[in-house]
């Protein structure tokens, strides 16, 4: 375990024990992305074939036959693919959202929260104003406050982060609570019928404040928004004066000041749009797919999301992937855990599995690990 | 506390000392899970891991000892041949097995191969719950009971028995002697591992790896050896949350989800008592406090919902305090969440 | 002095990555005396050193105490042979005591006693005279006092072979007396001590015997009483010093830029800064010389905008209209929206001065990426000056797309002199620039330097190697504990006259200098 602390006896010609070290890990210089490429989808590969042995003990199933009811969990109904699609563009809605952050080297955990607090601020409007404006003003109305509701709650940890450089993991994480309890108390202040605990369907007659529905297709909307946000955020990342100043202070602090740049400026800004995301997924959440708010309605996507942005290396582009593979195998082994009796929570198993694997995987990408032969005397 | 008294007083329309003595009562067995877990947290953090795996790995410690429980108490003919010792040791191995193979991988990704240390304990804690609800589900299948929970009420028995004269010295036995042997077990853990932290050589060492792991290994000390150990044995003590909370706490009865977010105020309190496991004692109680004072204060269902807000904000009052502040020593470890790696130039 | 080999290393390679820092280098260490490591920057003297004390693992080699072949895995393999190293950049955990942090990692026997352990530390201090306070947290203290309790710290452990990486940078010339002599009295006592140094003045002062490195090899021993200055810097350097470089008079040099009186302080509360003064006239090289952490960085970054003063002006004369601006407590951004045209090559050129992941048409963008009117960034202007820097100042490098991290210092210092100078500066601002070239691109950085000159800008260049300075700039101003001991005309300095400026003790009281 204590990898280049391992020693091994060998015998030198004296014959007197001499402590060596197994192997000793250097840091790699920079291999060609195809390389290290090949070597995160070997690991997923990997997790699979673990995924389907922890599958098999479990029951007692070919692991062929295992994989064909997961790809058919997924993409078995056309139904089935709308849910999958819906649910990748709302994982990635706020993987994109916590992107920015990252590059910058700010820790925001807090998109769960961000999330709640954008659809609290949605699902306010729909039942504070549902019948008094008209409805595309409305939709106006309900888009701002989610967006103004995600952005503050990214921007306080930001504040306290730019004055005393207060631990922003810690404070993000804090806050989803916060706003959990919020959702709770307003939950419990909104709740349709008295005493059942919850709000249920928000202006189901009049449909107030329901994002309009494309065609026949109920979720293409929000897919479309993510998958347009998707190459906003990739260009404003990489094209942007603004992207390039996250960078700066993201890789060096110092040189973002020797060049001018306002660090705690840059910092407040790029969480305001961080939040800002997350309340749009909020709003999506609540304005289109579920038009109702629970405390849950988040589930767990803040946390997902930093998985994903990390294991895309925080590309845009690349999170469509991530974020695909990741729901993709929660609606499969979800369909393994109906199929063959299983809890649902067999999806966070292997979900868990895979993430493992991955991020061992960059291990292999970073460094080298040098075996020493056994010591011989040359002469 | 006196603050809470006074709430005391109006909702119970007049004060009693009953009723103070029973909400400190609760107050500290919603404490204890949140104790063990900020004990281990600490020990983790001090040796420079951000363990954010801390939910899950107290939601494996948990059912690891159900299952340990559930095998023991069937594999008897009758539940009267249950011996005393073996249903509280078996369980309890089970748990600190389940929660040490969750610290080694843990300590496997984040040490040996220098893994981001957020996202490695965020999949942990996904991965964790998802064994625990998991399995959890799949012995209730076993059951076959109606509700979806287990009970195993013969085990728990062992793990609540409280001292024989709790009873019987009123008030005061209420909130000293009322609780089974693991909530003076956490207690005792937190006083130890404040002592080891501050008073003893490992304690000194294992700062410093926390601080600055260079200086630590320069000097002379395995700071992959020390992250290895207390990671892991942070591990178990959060483990045992887990399985307090379902042994006791929850009279044996495993429920999905039944934890809840008691993993992150336990990460929570371990900014309250800005890592001083000592003070996690009185830190756990108030916390305990405040998740349960809803229920000795009036108001309607929904202001109990901010009254739990209440955990929450106060850590976040205290981690803006402490950083504005910014006394050194009640910082964060420097080297926290960072990975070491000694040919770094 | 003892003729035995106590520590022998044999055939040692150490590479990072690409570069080799260490090859085929063979070193004795004897009981009882006094060995120094000489050689430039980047000469790799710490890294081999480093390998000694368990930080590095060799790639190639082997090492022997007492003859007998070891390996040293770790710096508590390394405690266990009683090799003691001080490293330049303090091991000290921040928040412990000096006790503390001197009693860390060791496994002695009995009980863990602070109080014991704090009386056996004054006990060492007593003996060797050392003044320093137990109980006090290292980040309430000096560096010199910081130094203290890494020497402690070995001395506690009994260490026979003490390594000092660079152990007077930090040091007034009082206590650099007092540590020489604590080192002779312990080589007295039959240790050995290895101190890495660039510094000749020091060898031939201190050492028994020197072992010259250059570019990572190992180039001779010899025997400190058998050799000269002379010979020492030309086995340094490998040729002798005639450096030759051209020196123009200055044309028509104006006031272009005027320090008055500014003070400052650094975290620890430290004055770092001391009541400076002085004037850098267009088309001249103003040298500034000192040992490390005189003030020299927080000089230029006062000028830069970087730090925050505690009184007095900066005054830049605007050529092009004569008027005058005041800088002091601007920031970088305001200072260059005032029309200042001010370049700065900082000596932390990856830390600073650029982004290590970023290709070079990107770093070349971080002075100008706010130009053009549209939230997008211009990336075509970029990648021709990029690709300008790179076949005018002869970059080594893949393409303008081969993030900088990946070039050689030479090549990385190339980009960033390229970048600060493509402005056309007034004033021109270098720390350090040829620190860890080699010569070929050390001289082509000077002549860049001379170029701009003829151009009229005013330059500072803070310099460490004496002969460069006398020989390249035209005024040289000494700084000494962050006050300026002397300002000399460049063409009839001399290095000893400048050398005595640096490390004069009259204006500074006690042995608190750096305190």
């Amino acid at each position: 375990m204590a990898d280049n602390n391992k020693p091994v006896m060998t015998e030198n010609e004296s014959g007197k024990k001499v402590h060596e070290p197994l192997f000793h890990i250097t840091k790699k210089a920079a291999i060609p992305w195809q390389k290290a490429w090949a070597v995160r989808i070997g690991s997923v590969v990997a997790a699979l074939i673990v995924c389907a042995l922890v599958t098999m003990l479990l029951v007692h199933k070919d692991p062929i036959k295992i994989y064909g009811t997961m790809l058919s969990g997924a993409f078995g109904t056309s139904r089935r693919i709308w849910n999958l699609l819906q649910g990748i563009a709302m994982l990635l809605c706020v993987s994109l959202a916590v992107t920015p952050a990252f590059k910058m080297r700010f820790w925001n955990i807090g998109g769960e929260g961000q999330v709640l607090i954008g659809g609290l601020a949605t699902a306010a409007c729909m039942i504070l104003l549902g019948d008094k404006i008209p409805n595309a003003l409305l939709i106006v109305v309900m888009l701002i406050s989610s967006l103004a509701a995600g952005a503050i709650w990214g921007l306080i940890p930001a504040v306290f982060k730019a004055k005393w450089n207060t631990n922003e993991t810690l404070f993000t994480l804090m806050m989803n609570y916060v706003a959990t309890q919020l959702v709770a108390y307003f939950v419990n202040v909104w709740e349709v019928p008295k005493g059942s605990g919850k709000i249920g369907i928000i202006n189901q007659a009049t449909r107030a404040g329901w994002l309009p529905v494309i065609g026949k297709y109920d979720y293409l909307l929000n897919i479309i928004v993510v998958f347009v946000l998707t190459f906003v955020l990739y260009a404003y990342l990489k094209y942007s004066k603004h992207g390039y100043e996250i960078a700066v202070v993201g890789e060096s602090e110092n040189t973002a000041r020797y060049i001018g740049i306002n660090v705690k400026k840059v910092i407040l800004r790029t969480m305001i749009l961080s939040g800002a995301v997350c309340g749009l997924t909020g709003f999506l959440l609540v304005g289109s797919t579920n038009h109702t708010v629970t405390t849950t309605i988040a589930g767990g996507r803040g946390f997902t999301a930093i998985m994903v942005s990390w294991l895309a290396k925080f590309n845009p582009i690349f999170m469509i992937l991530t974020s695909a593979l990741l729901v993709i195998l929660e609606k499969g082994a979800g369909e393994i855990a109906t199929v063959y009796g299983l809890n649902k929570s067999f999806s966070d198993i292997l979900t868990g599995i895979i993430l493992f694997f991955i991020i061992g995987s960059e291990f292999f990408i970073n460094y080298t690990i040098n075996f020493r032969k056994a010591h011989k005397e040359g002469k | 506390m006196i603050l809470n008294s006074a709430f005391l007083q109006n909702a119970a329309g007049a004060f009693s000392w009953a009723t103070v003595a029973l909400f400190l009562q609760r107050a500290i067995v919603q404490g204890i899970p949140l104790l063990y877990g900020s004990t281990g947290e600490i020990l983790t953090e001090k040796s420079g891991n951000l363990n954010l795996g801390i939910p899950g790995i107290m939601y494996i410690g948990g059912i690891s000892g159900v299952i340990g429980a559930f095998l023991y108490e069937n594999s008897l003919p009758s539940r009267d041949a249950i011996n005393p010792a073996l249903a509280i040791l078996i369980p309890m191995l089970c748990s600190v097995l389940g929660s040490l193979l969750a610290g080694l991988l843990y300590c496997f990704l984040t040490v040996s191969l220098r893994a981001n240390q957020n996202v490695t304990g965020l999949a942990l804690t996904t991965f964790g719950v998802g064994f625990g609800n998991f399995f959890g589900a799949s012995l209730v299948k076993l059951t076959g009971s109606e509700v979806p929970s287990v009970a195993l009420s013969a085990t728990s028995a062992f793990f609540k028995k409280s001292l024989p004269f709790a009873g019987k010295l009123g008030n005061f036995g209420t909130v000293f002697f009322s609780y089974g042997f693991m909530t003076y077990m956490a207690i005792i853990i937190a006083v130890v591992a404040a002592f080891v932290l501050k008073k003893t050589r490992t304690g000194l060492h294992l700062r410093a790896v926390g601080e600055n792991p260079a200086t630590a290994d320069a000097a002379g000390i395995n700071v992959n050896r020390y992250k290895y150990v207390f990671t892991c044995l942070g591990s178990v003590i959060a483990g045992f949350g887990g399985l307090y909370y379902v042994m006791d706490y929850a009279c044996g009865v495993w429920s999905n989800e039944g934890f809840g977010d008691r993993g992150w105020l336990a990460i929570a309190l371990v900014i309250f008592c800005i890592w001083r496991s000592n003070w996690g004692i009185l830190g756990s109680i108030l916390f305990g406090g405040l998740y349960i004072v809803y229920l000795f204060v009036p108001g309607s269902l929904s202001t109990q919902e901010l009254y739990k807000m209440l955990p929450y904000v106060v850590t976040l009052i205290v981690l803006i305090i402490t950083s504005a502040r910014k006394k050194r020593e009640n910082l964060p470890p420097a080297s926290l969440g960072l990975s070491y790696f000694r040919e770094d130039r | 002095m003892g003729e035995q080999k106590a520590i022998e290393m044999r055939g040692i390679t150490k590479r990072f990555g690409s570069i080799i820092a260490n090859e085929g280098v063979d070193l004795e260490v004897r009981r009882g005396e006094i060995l120094a490591i000489l050689g430039e920057n980047g000469s790799g003297k710490t890294t081999l050193m480093n390998m000694l004390s368990g930080i590095y693992f060799p790639d190639e080699g082997q090492i022997f105490i007492e003859g007998k072949e070891v390996v040293i895995r770790s710096p508590k393999d390394a405690f266990d042979y009683k090799i003691g190293m001080i490293h330049q950049h303090f091991k000290l955990v921040d928040v412990f005591t000096a006790t503390e942090n001197i009693i860390l990692g060791m496994k002695d026997e009995g009980k863990y006693n602070l109080k014991d352990a704090a009386s056996k530390v004054q006990a060492i201090c007593d003996r060797y005279g050392f003044v320093i306070d137990p109980q006090k947290k290292i980040y309430e203290m000096s560096v010199s006092e910081k130094q203290t309790v890494e020497i402690v710290k070995v001395l506690f452990r009994g260490a026979d072979f003490l390594i000092l990486d660079e152990p007077t940078a930090v040091l007034t010339p009082q206590e650099t007396e007092k540590l020489f002599s604590v080192l002779r009295k312990m080589r007295d006592d039959g240790k050995s001590i290895v101190i890495i140094t660039h510094k000749l003045h020091e060898v031939l002062a201190l050492t028994d015997r020197v072992t010259v490195l250059r570019k990572g090899k190992f180039i001779a021993t010899v025997n400190t009483k058998e050799t000269s200055e002379s010979e020492l810097t030309e086995m340094m350097v490998g040729k002798k010093v005639s450096l030759n470089i051209d020196r123009d008079d200055p044309v028509d040099p104006k006031d272009r830029l005027i320090v008055k009186h500014i003070n400052c302080r650094n975290i620890e509360g430290r004055k770092i800064l001391d009541d400076i003064s002085f004037t850098v006239r267009s088309g001249e090289i103003l040298g500034i010389a000192g040992i490390a952490g005189s003030g020299q960085r927080e000089l230029l970054e006062s000028i830069a905008g970087l730090q925050k003063l505690e009184g007095g002006e900066i005054t830049y004369i605007n050529p092009a209209n004569d008027k005058a601006e005041d800088l002091r407590n601007k920031t970088p951004m305001q200072i260059r929206n005032l029309g200042v045209r001010l370049s700065f090559v900082p000596e932390d050129r990856l830390g600073m001065g650029l982004v290590g992941n970023m290709d070079i048409i990107d770093n070349v963008m971080l002075r100008s990426y706010r130009k053009g009117k549209t939230v997008f960034l211009e990336r075509k202007e970029p990648a021709d000056l990029a690709q300008k820097i790179i076949d005018d100042l002869e970059v080594v490098t893949p393409g303008p797309t081969t993030p900088v991290r990946r070039l050689s210092g030479g090549n990385v210092q190339k980009v960033l002199v390229g970048r600060e100078i493509s402005s056309a500066p007034k004033v021109l601002m270098v720390a350090y620039p040829v620190r860890g070239l080699d010569i070929n691109s050390s001289y082509m950085i000077y002549n860049l330097l001379n170029e701009q000159k003829k151009n009229g800008a005013a330059i500072i260049f803070v310099g460490e190697d004496l002969d460069v300075l006398v020989e390249l700039c035209d005024r040289i101003m000494v700084l000494n504990s962050g006050k300026i001991t002397g300002i000399v005309d460049g063409r009839e300095a001399v290095k000893e006259e400048i050398g005595l400026l640096m490390t004069k003790s009259d204006n500074v009281k006690g042995g608190n200098a750096d305190g």
